[in-house]
Formats: structure tokens, C-alpha cells, sequence
């Protein structure tokens, strides 16, 4: 359901709410696409017409500064208009429902959603309600999924490491609350790497975590060890609401990224976060600003990416 | 009127080519020569200084980079993939294997020689044109191609061109390459000839 929802009946993308359904060709065209973009930034003129007279509504109904204004410029430098729907001071303070929001946009003649919602399954419901020619993207709904910044995580792979197979990857951190972590599990699985490992104490991994085709690890040097690829997550402290960590020292001690604890990893291990970092909780600064670290590429390939994804969405419109 | 003639190469050269011979007698040598010749006659009159050739992907960089080398040009050839700035995006969509476009970082005041493989309808110049201007603003651009082919769908045309050729309804010509390069003429059941 979730794949004919996500693409047209010429298997082509129209919206994009979740890695779930979609398989390795059309995941790796949007690393391609994306490579394309990638120059752009360093050219005088940081625009293609693309998507020119197209215009994107950015509805956040969730706090976030880096992923919306990464969206707002991936739009602007597909020459796009972008309109930053200010959810808080909207009429949804006045009781105006979501439904209502979209049609009053979708009345002003958009063509594109992106889409960031405290609820599960937000994005899958506008995407379920729009009009034929309107595309919706996830921006990240609940704790369900942020499949845009799997897809950047994947293309700074890609970049660092050249192919998928035989990478063994390990997540660290707050499984639990984390859509960007189910998102990525999704995207390395369909992308066939080697092995999957998730790093964290019990209470912040799912109950069935092993059918998300991974390998649940509870100590960090034991699952470190021989790794390609490091990706530590933020503690997410706006979704806890039982006690679920002793300490944020204690969970550095034991499950915090070290000079140390890194040294089992593969010598040319990459290390990545998708942001914001936590400096000593779960990220000690000498490795987020060491040399193994790739987070700033990850936020400049952000801006590529969801060009490509947005561009790849847009291709469609007018059809069903 | 020297409409379906190529100029021709040299005093004593008689392989000149009309469009009433033989498509199957084009021959890309000969094509190239002409070629050359003509971008050398228009970097005479249009007084073209210290000239930046630009070949559009993928045809035209093939030609392009031939050109670059019997002119003897020093700096860089500029390469132009003209994907982003089609005019027909919305009904073909996307295509993943876009190449990145090379040229220096400042066309300010530079004297252009843009290259394709084929003239045909004059959309892939004008995007090519988009794009050059995107980049900086360039004192002349002169547009030469291998191959000039009825069927124009917007005011533009080339300076010069290796040959202009009429095909019949439903004819494409394509050149194929890099190497050997070869010129393929289809129908529209897409039977070479």
C-alpha cells in the first residue's frame, strides 16, 4: 500500500513519506540524481529552472530550524517559490484542523508539500487527502520515519565508502524515539549492506527490534569492533517521559563516542550524526570535530538530496 | 543562395557535399574538416579573442573536444550537460544520468564557441544559451555544429556547421561515438538506414 501510495503507475516517484516499499533501483536513482546537485553550491549561479513557478509549502507543524531551511534552499535552488507556513502563529492555534490547512493551501494553487509532524502517519494522511497533482514530502512524522535524512546518511556513505556491500554499520544511541533511525535501518537494509548493529541500553531499543532485520548490541566496544560506518543519535529528551537513562554522564560513559571507543572501529571508519550533536553526552567534541567525522558533509549533501528527492517528486505532476 | 551546401574546405578539395547526394556518402571526416574550417573563418570575422570552446554533452562534447584539438586551444575544453535547463521537464521528467557541467567559474566578458553534434529544432541551443548566461554574462557566442537538419522550432540558428542536410518526414540523424565517431540515419519505425 505504502509503495502504490508513494509512486504512479509507472512506478515513477510522486510522493515521498517512507523508505518502506521502495526498492534498491529507485533508492540508488536518488543517490545519482543527487550527485548532479552536488556541484552546485560551488557555482556562481546556485540555481537550475527546474522547478521554476512551482510553488512548495513548507508546513512544520514541529520545531526545526536545520531541516527547514535545508528544504527552503533545496527548493529556492531548483528556482521554486517557497512559502514557510508558521504553524504556531496559524489558524491551527484558532482549532483550524489539518484538513482544513491543506485545502486553504491547496485553494492558493501549491504544488508540493513537505511535510513535519509530532504525530505517526501525518505525511501518509495529507498524502492520502491532496489533490492528484500535489506531492508530498516527510519531513519527519512521530517516531515513524525522516526518510530524507536516511537518504542523505546513504549518499555520505556512498561518497565515503563507494558501494553498499560488505559495510557493516552500527547505530548507537536513542533507537527508540528516533524516526531517523528506523529510516536508515530501512535504507541500509534495501541497500544491502552487510550487517546492521543498534548500540544502546535496552530501555532505548524497540521491544521486537530484531525483526528490523538487525543485531541488537548492548555493549559498545563489543559492537563497535570492525565497523565501516559509525552513526551516533542524539538523545531524544523531548520524548522521554519515563526513566529511561540513569544520567546523561552515565549514558556517555557507557555508550558515548570516545577517542577510545572509536579505536575499534575500522581504522578509515566514517563517523556521523544527523544533528543536532549533544557534546559529551553522546559525542565527545574531539570526535565530532575529529578527522573520521563527515557531519558537515552531511548537512551540505542534505541541501543535494532533497533536491533530487523534490525534483524526482515534482517530474509528475499533472499526472496521476 | 548557399542553403544545403557546406562551405567548401579548400580551393583544390572536391569532396564537397550537397543534400541531393547520398546520406550514406556522409563522411565525418570530411564533416569535420568542414567544420573547422568554418570556425576558423568566424574567429577571423567576428575577431574572437583568446575563444573558450563549449561542447554541449554528449554529441556535441565529442565534436567538441576533435575541435579543441585541430585548433590547437590551450586552455580547457568547457563541458555543458543541458539537462536542468530543458524546456520539457514537466513532460519527461527527470533523467538520473545527468552529467555535471565543467566551465570556468567567470564567463564575464569571454568569447564563446558552442559546439553540438546536431541543429535540429533549436531547443538544446537555447538551453545551452540559458545556462551560459547563468553563469556570467559573455562578450559573443558563436554557435557552430556538425550537422544542421531541417525542422527549426525557434528563431535561432547555427554560424557555421559542418553540413545542412534535409531529411524526410520521420527521419532522425544521430551520431554515435566517441570512437570511432558515426552518423546514423533512423526512420521513425527506428531502423537505421
Amino acid at each position: 500500500m505504502t509503495r502504490h501510495l508513494q509512486l504512479t503507475e509507472q512506478g515513477k516517484l510522486k510522493h515521498f513519506l517512507t523508505i518502506e516499499g521502495l526498492d534498491r533501483d529507485l533508492l540508488t536513482e536518488i543517490l545519482d540524481t543527487a550527485e548532479s546537485f552536488v556541484g552546485m553550491s560551488e557555482h556562481q549561479v546556485k540555481k537550475v529552472p527546474l522547478l521554476r513557478g512551482k510553488t512548495i509549502v513548507n508546513l512544520f507543524f514541529e520545531n526545526s530550524t536545520r531541516t527547514r531551511t535545508t528544504f527552503e534552499l533545496a527548493a529556492t535552488r531548483l528556482s521554486a517559490d517557497v512559502l514557510n507556513m508558521d504553524i504556531a502563529r496559524s489558524a491551527t492555534s484558532k482549532g483550524e484542523s489539518l484538513l482544513d490547512t491543506i485545502r486553504n493551501l491547496e485553494a492558493m494553487q501549491v504544488d508540493m508539500f513537505v511535510v513535519r509532524h509530532a504525530l505517526s502517519g501525518a505525511a501518509h494522511f495529507i498524502a492520502q487527502q491532496v489533490a492528484p497533482h500535489i506531492s508530498v514530502i516527510n519531513a519527519g512524522d512521530g517516531q515513524h520515519a525522516h526518510p530524507t535524512q536516511a537518504m542523505l546518511d546513504m549518499f555520505t556513505i556512498r561518497q565515503h565508502k563507494k558501494q553498499f556491500e560488505g559495510l557493516k554499520v552500527a547505530i548507537v544511541g536513542d533507537i527508540l524515539h528516533s524516526r531517523v533511525a528506523r529510516s536508515q535501518i530501512l535504507a541500509l537494509n534495501a541497500l544491502g549492506v552487510s550487517e546492521v548493529r543498534v548500540i544502546a541500553p535496552k530501555t532505548l531499543l524497540p521491544a521486537q527490534v530484531k525483526t528490523m532485520g538487525v543485531t541488537p548490541i548492548h555493549d559498545m566496544d563489543e559492537g563497535l569492533a570492525d565497523v565501516d560506518v559509525v552513526i551516533m543519535l542524539r538523545l531524544q529528551k523531548e520524548r522521554m517521559n519515563s526513566a529511561f537513562l540513569p544520567s546523561e554522564s552515565e549514558f556517555f560513559r557507557c555508550f558515548g563516542l570516545t577517542e577510545a571507543k572509536l579505536q575499534r572501529a575500522k581504522t578509515d571508519a566514517i563517523v556521523m550524526h544527523p544533528g543536532p550533536i549533544n557534546r559529551g553526552v553522546e559525542i565527545a567534541s574531539s570526535v565530532a570535530d575529529g578527522p573520521q567525522s563527515v557531519i558537515l558533509q552531511q548537512v551540505s549533501n542534505g541541501v543535494a538530496v532533497r533536491m533530487a528527492i523534490m525534483s524526482m517528486a515534482m517530474q509528475s505532476g499533472g499526472t496521476a | 543562395m548557399r542553403i544545403g551546401y557546406a562551405p567548401r574546405p579548400a580551393a583544390n578539395n572536391n569532396k564537397m557535399l550537397n543534400h541531393t547526394m547520398s546520406i550514406d556518402s556522409l563522411n565525418i571526416d570530411v564533416l569535420l574538416d568542414n567544420l573547422e574550417l568554418a570556425i576558423r573563418q568566424q574567429i577571423g570575422e567576428r575577431k574572437l579573442q583568446n575563444p573558450l570552446l563549449i561542447g554541449i554533452h554528449s554529441g556535441g562534447a565529442w565534436i567538441a573536444r576533435h575541435m579543441h584539438l585541430r585548433l590547437g586551444i590551450s586552455e580547457p575544453l568547457g563541458l555543458l550537460d543541458i539537462t536542468f535547463y530543458r524546456d520539457d521537464f514537466s513532460q519527461i521528467g527527470m533523467h538520473p544520468k545527468v552529467k555535471t557541467s565543467q566551465l570556468p567559474p567567470h564567463l564575464e566578458g569571454r568569447d564563446i564557441i558552442l559546439i553540438d553534434d546536431v541543429f535540429y529544432s533549436g531547443r538544446t541551443s537555447r538551453a545551452a544559451l540559458n545556462e551560459i548566461f547563468d553563469y556570467g554574462r559573455p562578450n559573443q557566442v558563436v554557435l557552430a555544429v556538425l550537422i544542421e537538419r531541417n525542422g527549426r522550432q525557434i528563431p535561432l540558428q547555427p554560424d557555421c556547421r559542418g553540413i545542412r542536410i534535409d531529411l524526410a518526414e520521420g527521419q532522425r540523424i544521430k551520431l554515435t561515438g566517441p570512437d570511432p565517431l558515426g552518423i546514423e540515419i533512423q526512420d521513425l519505425a527506428g531502423v537505421a538506414a
